[in-house]
């Protein structure tokens, strides 16, 4: 998976939103992010280019902050809460089922761009724990048959 | 500009508003050791090697003279057991980057810092800056920078802009206290040339 010229005149457009200034470079990022939810080389370049800062400065920004992605994100992001409430509740064996059942390790992508998974401190929902997290809903009280179900209902 | 007077090491000295401690000891002809800095570039501070004790209003406390700046009243002592002992700490853990880098090992002996104190470390970089500074700084190519942080950060060349730039410079090479730059160049090298 590329960018498309049609992604690049997006990263153009968000460029031009934020006035194509430097000292934009890490909102561009996180926009540019948000609409393809990662950072394709080509986006970066390009980035770097209209914005007038050096790769090697985008590059160490891209790598310093952990919201960035350099490579593809799945459909689906799994987020397996590790907080102390979720961790005694069983964190590790429902991690273990997940990462078992897509393939994954925490921060990988799958080949098929299904699953992105990664693991979290603390979703803020303690009392639900243990909490997965996928696209944004939030399953609480997870059972390790209940998280392979819930996986299974995406596609 | 002001001027401002302080004390370093009981001597009464003045200096701009605005000077590094450092830099006003220097001149005063007091040595304080470095690593990460160097005349063409502006002070990074990554080293920490230039600590020295300051007190102001009866507190004291450790600073990094390379990037503090003076002030009036200002009493700054550049040698003692506290500072020894960090200087001591900090260097035996840049050895454990790189236990034979000739700079790291003349300011062991001087601080009695042990190289085997901790575990070698995997990369010999001790991101003193240098390289990535020069070249942005001096040359304005930035052709090499950091990656990542914490205990993962890196230098890492950028393909497209050493392969144009960096065989007819390789002014950073000496700078590094290390051997770590120009393993690092020659790796890229190896995969961008054919
Ligand atoms: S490669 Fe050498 S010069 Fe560059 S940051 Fe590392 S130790 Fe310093
Ligand atoms: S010389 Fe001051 S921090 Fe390195």
């Amino acid at each position: 998976m590329n960018t498309t010229i049609a992604d690049l005149a997006g990263v153009d457009r968000i460029i031009a939103e934020h006035g194509g200034r430097a000292d934009a470079l890490i909102q561009v990022l996180l926009d540019v992010q948000a609409e393809i939810s990662w950072l394709p080389a080509d986006a970066l370049a390009r980035i770097a280019e209209r914005l007038d800062v050096p790769p090697a400065l985008v590059q160490h920004i891209t790598t310093f902050y952990k919201a960035f992605s350099l490579v593809p994100k799945g459909r689906h992001r799994v987020h397996v809460c590790m907080g102390t409430a979720c961790h005694v509740r069983g964190a590790l064996r429902i991690l273990d089922t997940v990462e078992e059942l897509t393939g994954l390790a925490p921060g990988e992508t799958d080949p098929d761009l299904k699953f992105s998974l990664e693991t979290v401190n603390c979703l803020g929902c303690c009392a639900l724990g243990p909490v997965i997290e996928i696209d944004g809903k939030t399953h609480g009280n997870v059972s390790l048959a209940r998280t392979e179900d819930v996986l299974k209902s995406y596609e | 500009m002001s001027e401002v007077r302080l004390q370093i090491d009981g001597k009464e000295v003045r200096a701009e508003e605005g000077a590094t401690i450092l830099e006003t000891a220097r001149a005063a002809g007091i040595e304080i050791p470095t690593l990460c800095l160097h005349e063409a570039l502006e002070p990074f501070g990554g080293c920490r090697l230039c600590v020295v004790e300051v007190e102001a209003g009866g507190w004291s406390r450790l600073v990094v003279s390379c990037v503090y700046t003076v002030a009036e009243g200002l009493v700054v002592r550049t040698r003692n057991k506290k500072i020894d002992r960090t200087r001591k700490m900090l260097l035996e853990l840049l050895l454990a980057h790189a236990p034979d880098s000739p700079p790291l090992q003349e300011l062991a002996a001087e601080y009695g810092a042990d190289r085997d104190r901790f575990g070698q470390e995997t990369s010999f970089c001790v991101h003193c800056g240098l390289c990535v500074r020069y070249c942005a700084e001096v040359k304005g190519l930035h052709a090499v920078g950091f990656i990542d942080r914490g205990i993962r950060k890196e230098i890492s060349f950028l393909p497209e802009i050493a392969a144009k730039e960096c065989r007819d410079c390789m002014e950073c090479f000496p700078l590094c206290p290390t051997s770590y730059l120009q393993a690092a160049f020659v790796l890229v090298e190896a995969f961008t040339s054919r």
